[in-house]
Protein backbone atom coordinates (compact mmCIF):
# COMPACT_ATOMS: atom_id res chain seq x y z
CA UNK A 1 0.00 0.00 0.00
CA UNK A 2 2.87 2.31 0.93
CA UNK A 3 4.54 1.56 -2.41
CA UNK A 4 1.34 2.42 -4.26
CA UNK A 5 1.12 5.75 -2.43
CA UNK A 6 4.76 6.55 -3.27
CA UNK A 7 4.10 5.56 -6.88
CA UNK A 8 1.12 7.90 -7.08
CA UNK A 9 3.16 10.78 -5.62
CA UNK A 10 5.90 10.15 -8.19
CA UNK A 11 3.39 10.21 -11.03
CA UNK A 12 1.68 13.38 -9.81
CA UNK A 13 4.94 15.24 -9.49
CA UNK A 14 6.05 14.74 -13.08
CA UNK A 15 2.87 14.92 -15.17
CA UNK A 16 4.59 15.44 -18.54
CA UNK A 17 6.68 12.31 -18.23
CA UNK A 18 3.60 10.40 -17.12
CA UNK A 19 1.71 11.78 -20.10
CA UNK A 20 4.45 10.73 -22.55
CA UNK A 21 4.62 7.24 -21.06
CA UNK A 22 0.85 6.80 -21.19
CA UNK A 23 0.65 8.12 -24.77
CA UNK A 24 3.22 5.72 -26.16
CA UNK A 25 1.58 2.81 -24.37
CA UNK A 26 -1.79 3.95 -25.70
CA UNK A 27 -0.47 4.07 -29.26
CA UNK A 28 0.97 0.58 -28.94
CA UNK A 29 -2.23 -0.90 -27.59
CA UNK A 30 -4.37 1.01 -30.06
CA UNK A 31 -2.45 -0.71 -32.86
CA UNK A 32 -2.65 -4.05 -31.06
CA UNK A 33 -6.44 -3.68 -30.73
CA UNK A 34 -6.94 -2.62 -34.35
CA UNK A 35 -4.91 -5.49 -35.70
CA UNK A 36 -6.70 -7.92 -33.41
CA UNK A 37 -9.99 -6.74 -34.91
CA UNK A 38 -8.65 -6.90 -38.47
CA UNK A 39 -7.04 -10.30 -38.12
CA UNK A 40 -9.96 -11.76 -36.17
CA UNK A 41 -12.46 -10.36 -38.65
CA UNK A 42 -10.62 -11.48 -41.75
CA UNK A 43 -10.10 -14.99 -40.33
CA UNK A 44 -13.84 -15.18 -39.74
CA UNK A 45 -14.50 -14.08 -43.31
CA UNK A 46 -12.12 -16.73 -44.64
CA UNK A 47 -13.83 -19.41 -42.51
CA UNK A 48 -17.17 -18.26 -43.78
CA UNK A 49 -16.11 -18.64 -47.40
CA UNK A 50 -14.43 -21.96 -46.72
CA UNK A 51 -17.59 -23.37 -45.19
CA UNK A 52 -19.76 -22.15 -48.08
CA UNK A 53 -20.41 -24.08 -51.35
CA UNK A 54 -17.24 -23.71 -53.19
CA UNK A 55 -18.32 -23.58 -56.80
CA UNK A 56 -21.41 -21.81 -58.04
CA UNK A 57 -22.61 -22.29 -61.61
CA UNK A 58 -25.03 -19.71 -62.95
CA UNK A 59 -27.25 -20.92 -65.79
CA UNK A 60 -28.18 -19.16 -68.96
CA UNK A 61 -31.78 -17.91 -69.14
CA UNK A 62 -32.62 -20.36 -71.89
CA UNK A 63 -31.37 -23.38 -69.90
CA UNK A 64 -34.08 -26.02 -69.61
CA UNK A 65 -34.92 -27.63 -66.31
CA UNK A 66 -34.28 -31.10 -67.80
CA UNK A 67 -30.77 -30.12 -68.92
CA UNK A 68 -30.07 -28.76 -65.47
CA UNK A 69 -31.27 -31.99 -63.88
CA UNK A 70 -29.04 -34.03 -66.19
CA UNK A 71 -26.05 -31.93 -65.27
CA UNK A 72 -26.87 -32.26 -61.57
CA UNK A 73 -27.11 -36.06 -61.90
CA UNK A 74 -23.84 -36.24 -63.84
CA UNK A 75 -22.10 -34.36 -61.06
CA UNK A 76 -23.66 -36.50 -58.33
CA UNK A 77 -22.48 -39.67 -60.05
CA UNK A 78 -18.88 -38.43 -60.36
CA UNK A 79 -18.36 -39.23 -56.66
CA UNK A 80 -16.48 -35.99 -55.99
CA UNK A 81 -19.44 -34.05 -54.71
CA UNK A 82 -20.36 -33.46 -51.07
CA UNK A 83 -23.57 -31.61 -51.83
CA UNK A 84 -25.38 -29.92 -54.65
CA UNK A 85 -28.06 -27.36 -54.16
CA UNK A 86 -30.25 -26.00 -56.91
CA UNK A 87 -31.34 -22.39 -56.53
CA UNK A 88 -34.17 -21.47 -58.89
CA UNK A 89 -34.81 -17.96 -60.20
CA UNK A 90 -37.61 -17.51 -57.64
CA UNK A 91 -35.41 -18.67 -54.79
CA UNK A 92 -32.64 -16.36 -55.99
CA UNK A 93 -35.11 -13.48 -55.89
CA UNK A 94 -36.13 -14.46 -52.37
CA UNK A 95 -32.49 -14.43 -51.23
CA UNK A 96 -31.93 -11.12 -52.98
CA UNK A 97 -35.00 -9.62 -51.30
CA UNK A 98 -33.85 -10.84 -47.93
CA UNK A 99 -30.40 -9.31 -48.38
CA UNK A 100 -31.78 -5.96 -49.52
CA UNK A 101 -34.89 -5.73 -47.41
CA UNK A 102 -33.84 -2.30 -46.14
CA UNK A 103 -33.45 -0.82 -49.58
CA UNK A 104 -36.84 -0.59 -51.38
CA UNK A 105 -35.30 1.01 -54.46
CA UNK A 106 -33.18 -2.08 -55.16
CA UNK A 107 -36.16 -4.34 -54.53
CA UNK A 108 -38.37 -2.54 -57.05
CA UNK A 109 -35.86 -2.81 -59.87
CA UNK A 110 -35.28 -6.53 -59.70
CA UNK A 111 -37.56 -9.33 -60.81
CA UNK A 112 -37.04 -13.09 -60.95
CA UNK A 113 -36.28 -12.82 -64.69
CA UNK A 114 -33.06 -10.91 -64.19
CA UNK A 115 -31.61 -13.31 -61.65
CA UNK A 116 -30.11 -16.52 -62.97
CA UNK A 117 -30.83 -19.96 -61.56
CA UNK A 118 -27.75 -21.60 -60.12
CA UNK A 119 -26.19 -24.76 -58.67
CA UNK A 120 -24.20 -24.41 -55.46
CA UNK A 121 -21.72 -27.27 -55.33
CA UNK A 122 -19.31 -28.19 -52.59
CA UNK A 123 -16.72 -30.88 -53.12
CA UNK A 124 -15.38 -33.54 -50.77
CA UNK A 125 -11.80 -32.59 -51.49
CA UNK A 126 -10.54 -29.14 -52.21
CA UNK A 127 -8.32 -30.51 -55.05
CA UNK A 128 -11.39 -31.64 -57.03
CA UNK A 129 -12.73 -28.12 -57.29
CA UNK A 130 -10.82 -27.34 -60.48
CA UNK A 131 -12.06 -30.42 -62.38
CA UNK A 132 -15.65 -29.78 -61.26
CA UNK A 133 -15.33 -26.20 -62.35
CA UNK A 134 -13.97 -27.32 -65.76
CA UNK A 135 -16.85 -29.76 -66.24
CA UNK A 136 -19.32 -27.01 -65.50
CA UNK A 137 -17.64 -24.51 -67.82
CA UNK A 138 -17.88 -27.00 -70.71
CA UNK A 139 -21.66 -27.35 -70.32
CA UNK A 140 -23.54 -25.25 -72.91
CA UNK A 141 -26.23 -24.20 -70.44
CA UNK A 142 -23.80 -22.63 -67.96
CA UNK A 143 -23.33 -18.88 -68.23
CA UNK A 144 -20.69 -18.35 -65.56
CA UNK A 145 -18.79 -20.33 -62.92
CA UNK A 146 -17.82 -18.58 -59.70
CA UNK A 147 -14.96 -20.45 -58.22
CA UNK A 148 -14.82 -19.52 -54.53
CA UNK A 149 -11.42 -21.10 -54.12
CA UNK A 150 -10.01 -17.96 -55.75
CA UNK A 151 -11.88 -15.81 -53.28
CA UNK A 152 -10.64 -17.91 -50.37
CA UNK A 153 -7.04 -17.94 -51.52
CA UNK A 154 -7.04 -14.19 -52.15
CA UNK A 155 -8.53 -13.62 -48.72
CA UNK A 156 -6.08 -16.01 -47.10
CA UNK A 157 -3.21 -14.16 -48.72
CA UNK A 158 -4.60 -10.87 -47.42
CA UNK A 159 -5.09 -12.26 -43.95
CA UNK A 160 -1.59 -13.61 -43.75
CA UNK A 161 -0.18 -10.31 -45.03
CA UNK A 162 -2.26 -8.47 -42.42
CA UNK A 163 -0.97 -10.81 -39.75
CA UNK A 164 2.63 -10.19 -40.76
CA UNK A 165 2.24 -6.41 -40.96
CA UNK A 166 0.34 -6.40 -37.67
CA UNK A 167 2.89 -8.50 -35.84
CA UNK A 168 5.80 -6.45 -37.17
CA UNK A 169 4.11 -3.20 -36.15
CA UNK A 170 3.24 -4.56 -32.74
CA UNK A 171 6.77 -5.79 -32.10
CA UNK A 172 8.30 -2.50 -33.27
CA UNK A 173 5.88 -0.40 -31.22
CA UNK A 174 6.33 -2.56 -28.15
CA UNK A 175 10.09 -2.13 -28.42
CA UNK A 176 9.72 1.62 -28.92
CA UNK A 177 7.42 1.93 -25.93
CA UNK A 178 9.74 -0.22 -23.87
CA UNK A 179 12.74 2.00 -24.65
CA UNK A 180 10.75 5.16 -24.01
CA UNK A 181 9.57 3.75 -20.69
CA UNK A 182 13.12 2.77 -19.72
CA UNK A 183 14.21 6.33 -20.52
CA UNK A 184 11.36 7.94 -18.59
CA UNK A 185 11.79 5.74 -15.52
CA UNK A 186 15.56 6.31 -15.83
CA UNK A 187 15.02 10.08 -15.74
CA UNK A 188 12.79 9.68 -12.70
CA UNK A 189 15.41 7.60 -10.92
CA UNK A 190 18.05 10.23 -11.69
CA UNK A 191 15.76 12.96 -10.37
CA UNK A 192 15.35 11.07 -7.13
CA UNK A 193 19.00 10.15 -6.79
CA UNK A 194 19.42 12.05 -3.52
CA UNK A 195 16.27 10.59 -2.02
CA UNK A 196 17.36 7.11 -3.01
CA UNK A 197 20.80 7.62 -1.47
CA UNK A 198 19.21 8.80 1.77
CA UNK A 199 16.83 5.85 1.86
CA UNK A 200 19.74 3.47 1.37
CA UNK A 201 21.74 5.12 4.14
CA UNK A 202 18.93 4.71 6.62
CA UNK A 203 18.55 1.05 5.80
CA UNK A 204 16.13 0.70 2.89
CA UNK A 205 16.54 -2.53 0.96
CA UNK A 206 17.00 -2.42 -2.80
CA UNK A 207 13.52 -3.77 -3.41
CA UNK A 208 11.96 -1.19 -1.12
CA UNK A 209 13.40 1.44 -3.45
CA UNK A 210 12.63 -0.46 -6.65
CA UNK A 211 8.96 -1.37 -6.14
CA UNK A 212 7.49 2.13 -6.62
CA UNK A 213 9.27 2.40 -9.99
CA UNK A 214 8.03 -1.03 -11.08
CA UNK A 215 4.49 -0.08 -10.04
CA UNK A 216 4.83 3.15 -11.95
CA UNK A 217 5.68 1.26 -15.14
CA UNK A 218 2.73 -1.07 -14.62
CA UNK A 219 0.44 1.89 -14.05
CA UNK A 220 1.51 3.62 -17.29
CA UNK A 221 1.09 0.34 -19.17
CA UNK A 222 -2.36 -0.36 -17.78
CA UNK A 223 -3.71 3.18 -18.34
CA UNK A 224 -2.22 3.30 -21.84
CA UNK A 225 -3.71 -0.10 -22.72
CA UNK A 226 -7.11 0.88 -21.38
CA UNK A 227 -7.15 4.10 -23.43
CA UNK A 228 -5.95 2.29 -26.57
CA UNK A 229 -8.63 -0.35 -26.12
CA UNK A 230 -11.31 2.26 -25.44
CA UNK A 231 -10.50 4.28 -28.57
CA UNK A 232 -10.36 1.22 -30.83
CA UNK A 233 -13.56 -0.23 -29.35
CA UNK A 234 -15.39 3.06 -29.82
CA UNK A 235 -14.11 3.26 -33.39
CA UNK A 236 -15.31 -0.30 -34.04
CA UNK A 237 -18.70 0.47 -32.54
CA UNK A 238 -18.98 3.60 -34.67
CA UNK A 239 -17.96 1.76 -37.85
CA UNK A 240 -20.09 -1.34 -37.23
CA UNK A 241 -23.20 -0.22 -39.24
CA UNK A 242 -21.02 0.80 -42.19
CA UNK A 243 -18.99 -2.41 -42.13
CA UNK A 244 -22.10 -4.56 -41.71
CA UNK A 245 -23.58 -3.25 -44.95
CA UNK A 246 -20.21 -3.74 -46.64
CA UNK A 247 -19.87 -7.34 -45.40
CA UNK A 248 -23.43 -8.12 -46.39
CA UNK A 249 -24.47 -11.53 -45.12
CA UNK A 250 -21.08 -12.50 -43.66
CA UNK A 251 -21.61 -12.98 -39.91
CA UNK A 252 -18.62 -11.06 -38.50
CA UNK A 253 -20.28 -8.08 -36.84
CA UNK A 254 -21.33 -6.89 -34.33
CA UNK A 255 -18.48 -8.04 -32.09
CA UNK A 256 -19.91 -9.13 -28.75
CA UNK A 257 -19.01 -6.97 -25.71
CA UNK A 258 -17.76 -10.12 -24.01
CA UNK A 259 -15.06 -10.52 -26.67
CA UNK A 260 -14.11 -6.86 -26.24
CA UNK A 261 -13.78 -7.27 -22.49
CA UNK A 262 -11.70 -10.39 -22.95
CA UNK A 263 -9.43 -8.38 -25.23
CA UNK A 264 -9.23 -5.66 -22.57
CA UNK A 265 -8.27 -8.19 -19.90
CA UNK A 266 -5.53 -9.70 -22.08
CA UNK A 267 -4.24 -6.24 -23.02
CA UNK A 268 -4.16 -5.07 -19.40
CA UNK A 269 -2.10 -8.09 -18.41
CA UNK A 270 0.25 -7.62 -21.38
CA UNK A 271 0.58 -3.90 -20.64
CA UNK A 272 1.33 -4.48 -16.97
CA UNK A 273 4.00 -7.01 -17.94
CA UNK A 274 5.47 -4.67 -20.58
CA UNK A 275 5.45 -1.75 -18.12
CA UNK A 276 6.91 -3.75 -15.26
CA UNK A 277 9.59 -5.25 -17.49
CA UNK A 278 10.60 -1.82 -18.85
CA UNK A 279 10.80 -0.39 -15.34
CA UNK A 280 12.76 -3.41 -14.23
CA UNK A 281 15.28 -2.78 -17.00
CA UNK A 282 15.52 0.88 -15.97
CA UNK A 283 15.95 -0.08 -12.33
CA UNK A 284 18.72 -2.53 -13.22
CA UNK A 285 20.38 0.07 -15.40
CA UNK A 286 20.12 3.11 -13.13
CA UNK A 287 19.79 1.67 -9.61
CA UNK A 288 22.83 -0.43 -9.10
CA UNK B 1 30.84 -2.46 20.75
CA UNK B 2 32.74 -0.91 17.87
CA UNK B 3 36.18 -2.14 16.90
CA UNK B 4 38.52 -0.97 14.18
CA UNK B 5 41.60 -3.07 13.66
CA UNK B 6 44.46 -1.70 11.52
CA UNK B 7 41.99 -0.01 9.25
CA UNK B 8 43.26 1.96 6.26
CA UNK B 9 41.29 3.57 3.50
CA UNK B 10 42.95 4.60 0.29
CA UNK B 11 40.81 6.58 -2.10
CA UNK B 12 40.76 6.13 -5.87
CA UNK B 13 43.02 9.13 -6.27
CA UNK B 14 45.75 7.33 -4.32
CA UNK B 15 45.32 9.57 -1.27
CA UNK B 16 45.03 7.83 2.08
CA UNK B 17 41.88 8.89 3.93
CA UNK B 18 42.78 6.78 6.94
CA UNK B 19 46.00 5.07 7.86
CA UNK B 20 46.28 2.17 10.22
CA UNK B 21 43.53 3.06 12.66
CA UNK B 22 43.00 0.78 15.64
CA UNK B 23 40.43 1.72 18.25
CA UNK B 24 37.47 0.34 20.12
CA UNK B 25 34.42 1.90 21.67
CA UNK B 26 32.51 0.10 24.41
CA UNK B 27 28.75 -0.10 24.66
CA UNK B 28 27.21 2.99 26.27
CA UNK B 29 30.28 5.20 25.77
CA UNK B 30 30.18 8.83 24.61
CA UNK B 31 33.17 9.59 22.42
CA UNK B 32 34.23 12.75 20.67
CA UNK B 33 35.93 12.25 17.35
CA UNK B 34 37.96 15.39 16.73
CA UNK B 35 40.35 16.68 14.16
CA UNK B 36 40.54 19.26 11.39
CA UNK B 37 38.55 19.02 8.17
CA UNK B 38 39.88 16.20 6.03
CA UNK B 39 41.31 14.28 8.96
CA UNK B 40 39.08 11.26 8.30
CA UNK B 41 36.21 11.65 10.80
CA UNK B 42 33.47 11.25 8.22
CA UNK B 43 35.37 8.40 6.56
CA UNK B 44 35.26 6.46 9.84
CA UNK B 45 31.48 6.93 9.96
CA UNK B 46 31.16 5.85 6.35
CA UNK B 47 33.17 2.73 7.10
CA UNK B 48 31.02 1.91 10.14
CA UNK B 49 27.80 1.83 8.06
CA UNK B 50 29.50 0.17 5.07
CA UNK B 51 28.98 3.16 2.84
CA UNK B 52 32.59 2.52 1.82
CA UNK B 53 34.87 -0.48 2.33
CA UNK B 54 38.32 -0.20 3.92
CA UNK B 55 41.38 -0.90 1.81
CA UNK B 56 42.67 -3.04 4.64
CA UNK B 57 41.83 -3.97 8.21
CA UNK B 58 38.80 -5.30 10.07
CA UNK B 59 35.77 -3.50 11.39
CA UNK B 60 33.34 -4.94 13.91
CA UNK B 61 30.08 -3.28 14.89
CA UNK B 62 28.22 -5.23 17.59
CA UNK B 63 28.37 -8.76 16.23
CA UNK B 64 28.76 -7.78 12.61
CA UNK B 65 31.95 -8.19 10.66
CA UNK B 66 31.29 -5.07 8.60
CA UNK B 67 33.88 -5.80 5.93
CA UNK B 68 32.61 -9.29 5.18
CA UNK B 69 28.94 -8.41 5.61
CA UNK B 70 26.95 -9.69 2.60
CA UNK B 71 25.34 -6.93 0.56
CA UNK B 72 21.80 -7.92 1.44
CA UNK B 73 22.60 -7.63 5.16
CA UNK B 74 23.74 -3.99 4.87
CA UNK B 75 20.20 -2.62 5.48
CA UNK B 76 20.11 -4.58 8.79
CA UNK B 77 23.36 -2.97 9.90
CA UNK B 78 22.14 0.49 8.96
CA UNK B 79 18.96 0.03 10.96
CA UNK B 80 21.03 -0.70 14.06
CA UNK B 81 23.37 2.26 13.64
CA UNK B 82 21.68 5.66 13.64
CA UNK B 83 23.55 8.38 11.79
CA UNK B 84 23.14 12.15 11.98
CA UNK B 85 24.75 13.15 8.71
CA UNK B 86 26.84 16.27 8.36
CA UNK B 87 24.54 17.52 5.59
CA UNK B 88 21.52 16.12 7.50
CA UNK B 89 20.14 14.32 4.43
CA UNK B 90 16.54 15.20 5.17
CA UNK B 91 14.01 14.84 2.35
CA UNK B 92 12.81 18.33 1.54
CA UNK B 93 9.57 17.25 -0.06
CA UNK B 94 8.39 15.48 3.08
CA UNK B 95 7.21 16.91 6.38
CA UNK B 96 9.28 16.52 9.55
CA UNK B 97 6.90 13.77 10.65
CA UNK B 98 7.32 11.92 7.36
CA UNK B 99 11.09 12.34 7.42
CA UNK B 100 11.34 10.88 10.88
CA UNK B 101 8.98 8.02 10.17
CA UNK B 102 10.98 7.03 7.08
CA UNK B 103 13.28 4.55 8.85
CA UNK B 104 10.21 2.90 10.43
CA UNK B 105 8.50 2.78 7.07
CA UNK B 106 11.59 1.25 5.50
CA UNK B 107 11.62 -1.38 8.27
CA UNK B 108 8.02 -2.29 7.53
CA UNK B 109 6.60 -1.19 10.88
CA UNK B 110 2.84 -0.63 10.75
CA UNK B 111 1.66 2.93 10.55
CA UNK B 112 -0.10 3.10 13.96
CA UNK B 113 2.94 1.88 15.78
CA UNK B 114 5.16 4.13 13.68
CA UNK B 115 3.02 7.18 14.49
CA UNK B 116 3.31 6.50 18.20
CA UNK B 117 7.05 6.07 18.02
CA UNK B 118 7.62 9.18 15.87
CA UNK B 119 5.58 11.31 18.27
CA UNK B 120 7.60 9.94 21.16
CA UNK B 121 10.90 10.86 19.49
CA UNK B 122 9.59 14.25 18.37
CA UNK B 123 8.70 15.02 21.97
CA UNK B 124 12.14 13.85 23.09
CA UNK B 125 13.92 16.26 20.71
CA UNK B 126 11.37 19.04 21.33
CA UNK B 127 9.96 19.23 17.81
CA UNK B 128 6.44 17.94 18.39
CA UNK B 129 4.84 21.27 17.48
CA UNK B 130 6.76 21.34 14.17
CA UNK B 131 5.82 17.87 13.04
CA UNK B 132 3.73 18.98 10.07
CA UNK B 133 6.20 21.56 8.81
CA UNK B 134 8.55 21.01 5.92
CA UNK B 135 12.34 21.16 6.47
CA UNK B 136 12.55 24.52 4.69
CA UNK B 137 10.35 26.06 7.42
CA UNK B 138 12.72 25.11 10.26
CA UNK B 139 15.83 26.78 11.69
CA UNK B 140 19.28 25.19 11.61
CA UNK B 141 19.03 23.91 15.19
CA UNK B 142 15.58 22.50 14.58
CA UNK B 143 16.76 20.72 11.44
CA UNK B 144 19.63 19.24 13.42
CA UNK B 145 17.13 17.97 16.00
CA UNK B 146 15.02 16.52 13.23
CA UNK B 147 18.04 14.67 11.88
CA UNK B 148 18.80 13.37 15.39
CA UNK B 149 15.19 12.29 15.79
CA UNK B 150 15.37 10.34 12.53
CA UNK B 151 18.58 8.65 13.66
CA UNK B 152 16.94 7.77 16.98
CA UNK B 153 13.58 6.55 15.80
CA UNK B 154 14.62 2.91 15.37
CA UNK B 155 16.17 2.94 18.89
CA UNK B 156 19.66 2.17 17.56
CA UNK B 157 22.33 0.84 19.88
CA UNK B 158 24.86 3.16 18.30
CA UNK B 159 24.40 6.78 17.22
CA UNK B 160 26.98 8.45 14.99
CA UNK B 161 26.67 12.25 14.86
CA UNK B 162 28.77 13.95 12.21
CA UNK B 163 29.38 17.62 13.11
CA UNK B 164 25.91 18.07 14.58
CA UNK B 165 26.85 21.54 15.83
CA UNK B 166 28.65 22.54 12.65
CA UNK B 167 26.56 25.50 11.59
CA UNK B 168 24.94 26.41 14.88
CA UNK B 169 25.43 29.24 17.34
CA UNK B 170 26.90 28.26 20.68
CA UNK B 171 23.61 28.29 22.62
CA UNK B 172 21.99 25.99 20.10
CA UNK B 173 25.10 23.83 19.95
CA UNK B 174 24.87 23.30 23.67
CA UNK B 175 21.25 22.26 23.38
CA UNK B 176 22.21 19.65 20.81
CA UNK B 177 25.07 18.33 22.95
CA UNK B 178 22.73 18.20 25.94
CA UNK B 179 20.25 16.21 23.88
CA UNK B 180 22.96 13.76 22.79
CA UNK B 181 24.14 13.38 26.40
CA UNK B 182 20.59 12.57 27.48
CA UNK B 183 20.36 9.95 24.76
CA UNK B 184 23.70 8.52 25.86
CA UNK B 185 22.49 8.30 29.45
CA UNK B 186 19.69 6.04 28.28
CA UNK B 187 22.32 3.58 27.08
CA UNK B 188 22.99 4.47 23.45
CA UNK B 189 26.65 4.49 22.40
CA UNK B 190 27.43 7.86 20.84
CA UNK B 191 30.30 8.94 18.65
CA UNK B 192 30.18 12.64 17.87
CA UNK B 193 32.51 14.10 15.30
CA UNK B 194 33.20 17.77 15.91
CA UNK B 195 35.81 20.47 15.79
CA UNK B 196 34.09 22.62 18.36
CA UNK B 197 36.86 22.85 20.95
CA UNK B 198 34.70 24.52 23.61
CA UNK B 199 32.27 21.67 23.74
CA UNK B 200 34.96 19.04 23.78
CA UNK B 201 36.86 20.80 26.57
CA UNK B 202 33.92 21.35 28.84
CA UNK B 203 32.63 17.79 28.75
CA UNK B 204 34.85 15.29 30.40
CA UNK B 205 34.45 12.57 27.78
CA UNK B 206 36.77 10.34 25.84
CA UNK B 207 38.35 12.07 22.86
CA UNK B 208 39.73 10.37 19.78
CA UNK B 209 41.81 12.76 17.74
CA UNK B 210 42.65 12.28 14.10
CA UNK B 211 45.08 14.16 11.95
CA UNK B 212 45.59 13.54 8.25
CA UNK B 213 43.96 10.16 8.58
CA UNK B 214 46.07 8.99 11.50
CA UNK B 215 44.96 8.46 15.06
CA UNK B 216 47.08 10.87 17.07
CA UNK B 217 45.49 10.71 20.53
CA UNK B 218 42.90 8.71 22.39
CA UNK B 219 41.84 9.58 25.95
CA UNK B 220 40.17 12.10 28.24
CA UNK B 221 40.57 15.79 27.58
CA UNK B 222 43.38 16.53 30.05
CA UNK B 223 45.38 13.57 28.88
CA UNK B 224 44.86 14.48 25.27
CA UNK B 225 46.04 17.97 25.99
CA UNK B 226 49.21 16.74 27.68
CA UNK B 227 49.92 14.20 25.02
CA UNK B 228 49.40 16.79 22.33
CA UNK B 229 51.92 19.08 23.95
CA UNK B 230 54.47 16.30 24.18
CA UNK B 231 53.82 15.41 20.54
CA UNK B 232 54.38 19.01 19.46
CA UNK B 233 57.59 19.29 21.45
CA UNK B 234 58.84 16.07 19.97
CA UNK B 235 58.12 17.40 16.47
CA UNK B 236 59.95 20.62 17.27
CA UNK B 237 63.00 18.73 18.43
CA UNK B 238 63.01 16.66 15.27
Amino acid sequence: MKHVKTTWTNIRRSPYQAFAAILIMMLTFLVISFFTFLIGGSSKIVNYFESKPQVTAFFKNEAKQSDINTLENDLQSSGKIASVKYVSKDEALKIYREQNKNDPLLLDLVTADILPASLEISSLKIEDLSSISDTLKKSPIVQEVVFQKDVVSTLTAWTSALRKIGLTLIVVLSLVSMFIMVTIIGIKISQKKDDIEIMRLIGATNWYIRWPFIFEGMFYGAIGAFLGWLISSLALWYATPLLESFLRGIPVLPVSPLVLFELLAVELVLAAILGAFSSFLAVLRYLK
Amino acid sequence: MIKLDNVSKKFGTGVFGLTDITLSVENGEFVFLVGPTGSGKTTIFKLLIREVLPTQGNITVNDWDVVKLPKQKIPHLRKKVGVVFQDLKLLFDRTIFENISLPLEVSGINSNEAKKRVEEVLTQVGLFSHKDKFPIQLSGGELQRAAIARALVLSPEILLADEPTGNLDSATSWEIVKLLSDINEKGTTIIMATHNADIVKSLSKRIIELEKGRLVHDGKHEKVHEAKKAHEEKEKKE
